[in-house]
């Protein structure tokens, strides 16, 4: 069964009835490469590539894959911070009476919206050194959306920054709150971008590799709370990670990205306990084991990485397949196919 | 190996290290000592904010201003880097003691092409002569960590963040040092590519028996590249030991809190365990034994006195009621104080 994977999708998770928080399809994004190193134009680095899919309200999606395969571009192009080649994301924020609001294009939202938009949809940057000016301290960072939005007094502010330094557990917040960025351990300092982002309370949140840089109890704690939001406020996240240890706990689905593709999609546990595509069986053998007397097998995966620049019409993953057959050579980059009820695999061979 | 592995790369003794704030003095580094074997690799872990990045940017003599060390001695085959003058420490970063910073995605010069900014460093330490050379040995290192030698001549923002971070771990390596540190190297890299650039950075820290400190939080890690493993807990150095040793039976409350609590993918989904408690105030440590208040084991002695560390010749912790773990054949532990 060939389908659109976006309706599909979004008709599972919502009971065929609810209505999606966040609706991307088609999703497409290409770079012009630097010129001086390919004289022709017409060179593209093709970073995402038709993705669709959509969110519920309340639900995490985790996006995982190879580094470069466009899992940060997908994050931008979501929150409007690059705008896409071509493709459709709509949003339907709460509205503030309640209930949801009208579907909105989000290539209609013009400069003037841009600052109600931000309200509702955050980004938690990979880096945190991107989103913090190093002037600045804790607390002006954490509070500027807070003042760019309007929201509160200046003493509700310094409670309000208070409270979210110590749910990130940055305690006592007092010591922390008058240092600059560069003042803090890497850890630290992902957690101001973490608090940054949710202290104006989104409807949405792209969380880019948040925790990387915490150990596990900060990292659990950092999680639970962002669970917390999402059950009782309704927060959605994309949360790209690396870690698939941690999509487990944080996301209700997972999707897996080769080379600008979406090419496996499924609920959390069905796609750890039964991967189907073998670009997400050589990631999960991949995974490193914390017991030193344990020897890994080498995951089962041929070549280099490869760079999507103006890649061949076939499957993506097509050189480095261990079980690539003269069919995958010979035929288009593989439709997402549903091979169980929500496990969605783009792969000949699946 | 059958060559004497008696000849300490490194041996850091009694390393203190404070920072100036508004509120008072961050005690980051407290009475830090170990030592490192030529070709030995060392996993340092531990809570965020407990001081790892800390002990590695004083190796490597590149603090901030309100820094300021108190206490300590640094020697790299034998010279204290601690007495040397700015110009002579500056002959020996990059050329003999190398680090990829934690935030290394941002360690690179945003104006300038990545493999050029690599090509200079090689070129300041002599290390090739000609420029064909120098870009040979980039599209080499290149090659080794997994990037494609035609992105030598593009420039930082069209990398990805972990195209980024494997450029500085490229450029870590270019001036072949006898001990490099790598801070959270691999954080923003998928495990496929992770899993590749550990193999490799094991053959050449091998291959040149170059000393290898190794901070992360991904104890899986760890596990996986490091001879040894010391643990920190709230500025100071609280167990130590072969890393086999350390995970097969850990004796500091913390370490086996920190062992416990590591999320899977494989079998069945267990509930997260945090560690209880608040991360220590390091402007107002905790009396005695930092870990005291978070411990189930403390008791008079653990809030009054630091505790000095219990000698099991090369595995030790810091710790008044250290555990003795006995490990069953499922692999779960029984721990008691
Ligand atoms: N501004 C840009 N100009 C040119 N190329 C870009 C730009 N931004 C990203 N790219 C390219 O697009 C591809 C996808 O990049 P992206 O940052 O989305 O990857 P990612 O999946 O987030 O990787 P990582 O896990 O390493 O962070 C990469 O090949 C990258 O080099
Ligand atoms: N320049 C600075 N000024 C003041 N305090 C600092 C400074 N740099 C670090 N600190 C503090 O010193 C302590 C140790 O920081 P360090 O960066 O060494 O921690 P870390 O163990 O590397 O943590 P992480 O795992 O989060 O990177 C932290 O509590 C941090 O807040
Ligand atoms: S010294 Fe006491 S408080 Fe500290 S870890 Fe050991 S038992 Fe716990
Ligand atoms: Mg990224
Ligand atoms: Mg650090």
């Amino acid at each position: 069964m060939v389908a659109d994977s976006h309706a599909v999708v979004s008709d599972l998770l919502m009971g065929g009835n609810g209505q999606a928080l966040v609706a991307v399809e088609g999703l497409t994004k290409r770079f012009p490469v630097s010129k001086s190193l390919f004289r022709q134009a017409s060179s593209f680095i093709h970073a995402v590539e038709d993705v669709s899919f959509s969110l519920a309200p309340g639900e995490s999606l985790g996006l995982v894959g190879e580094s470069g395969c466009g899992k940060t571009t997908v994050g931008k192009l979501l929150v409007k911070l690059i705008e896409p080649t071509s493709g459709q994301i709509s949003f339907r924020f709460p509205s503030p009476d309640a209930g949801s609001g009208e579907a909105v294009d989000a290539s209609t939202i013009r400069s003037a919206d841009l600052r109600a938009f931000r309200r509702q949809a955050q980004m938690i940057f990979q880096d945190p050194y991107e989103s913090m000016n190093p002037r600045r301290t804790i607390y002006d960072t954490i509070a500027e959306p807070l003042a760019v939005q309007g929201v509160g007094h200046l003493t509700d502010r310094v409670d309000r920054v208070t409270e979210i330094l110590t749910q990130v557990g940055l305690t006592p917040a007092g010591s922390f709150l008058f240092r600059h960025p560069h003042e803090l351990s890497g850890g630290q300092r992902q957690r101001v971008a973490i608090a940054r982002a949710l202290v104006i309370g989104p409807s949405f949140v792209v969380a880019d590799e948040p925790t990387s840089m915490l150990d596990v109890s900060s990292r659990t704690g950092i999680m639970t709370l962002m669970q917390n939001l999402a059950q009782g406020l309704g927060i959605s996240y994309l949360y790209i990670t690396h870690d698939l240890a941690v999509a487990r706990y944080m996301c209700h689905r997972i999707a897996v990205m080769y080379l600008g593709k979406i090419v496996e999609m499924a609920e959390t546990e069905e796609l750890l306990g039964n991967p189907l595509h073998p670009y997400t069986r050589a990631l999960l053998s991949a995974v490193p084991v914390p017991d030193p007397t344990y020897r890994r097998d080498r995951p089962d995966i041929r070549g280099d990485l490869t760079l999507p620049i103006n890649p061949p019409p076939r499957c993506r993953f097509y050189d480095r397949c261990p079980v690539a057959t003269d069919h995958c050579r010979d035929n288009p980059h593989p439709p997402m196919e549903e091979h169980g009820p929500g496990h969605w695999v783009a792969c000949y061979e699946a | 190996m059958t060559t004497s592995t008696h000849t300490p790369v490194l041996q850091v003794i009694d390393l203190s290290l404070r920072y100036q704030t508004r509120q008072g003095e961050v005690q980051a580094v407290e009475g830090v000592s170990f030592e490192l074997q030529q070709g030995q690799s060392l996993g340092l872990v531990g809570e965020s904010g407990c001081g790892k990045t800390s002990v590695a940017t004083s190796l490597m003599r590149l603090l901030p201003e309100n820094a300021r060390l108190t206490r300590g001695q640094v020697r790299l085959n034998g010279t204290d880097l601690l007495e040397l003058d700015d110009e002579e420490m500056r002959s020996y970063r990059w050329r003999r003691i190398a680090m990829v910073f934690q935030a290394a995605m941002n360690s690179l010069d945003p104006v300038h092409r990545v493999g050029q900014q690599i090509i200079e460093a090689i070129e300041a330490h002599g290390m090739e002569t000609t420029v064909s050379d120098a870009r040979e040995r980039v599209a080499r290192l290149f090659r080794m960590v997994g990037l494609d030698p035609q992105l030598m001549d593009r420039y930082p923002h069209e990398f990805s963040g972990g195209m980024r971070q494997r450029a500085v771990i490229a450029m870590a390596l270019s001036c072949d040092p006898d001990l490099i540190i790598a801070d959270e190297p691999t954080t923003a890299l998928d495990v496929i590519v992770q899993d590749r650039i550990l193999r490799e950075l094991k053959l050449v820290q091998q291959e040149l028996r170059m000393g290898m400190i190794y901070i992360s939080h991904d104890i899986g890690v760890v596990a996986e590249v490091t001879d040894r493993i010391g643990v920190m807990y709230a500025g100071r150095l609280v167990e130590l030991g072969d890393t086999a040793d350390v995970f097969r039976s850990p004796m500091h409350p913390y370490t086996a809190a920190l062992m416990s609590s590591f999320p899977s993918v494989h079998g069945e989904r267990l509930p997260l365990q945090g560690l209880a408690g608040e991360p220590p105030n390091l402007i107002d440590p905790p009396s005695g034994c930092p870990f005291h208040p978070r411990c189930q084991y403390a008791d008079e002695v653990c809030r009054t006195e630091f505790p000095e560390r219990s000698i099991h010749e090369d595995h030790w912790a810091a710790c008044w009621h250290p555990l003795e773990v006995t490990v069953t054949g499922d692999g779960s532990r029984d721990g008691c104080g």
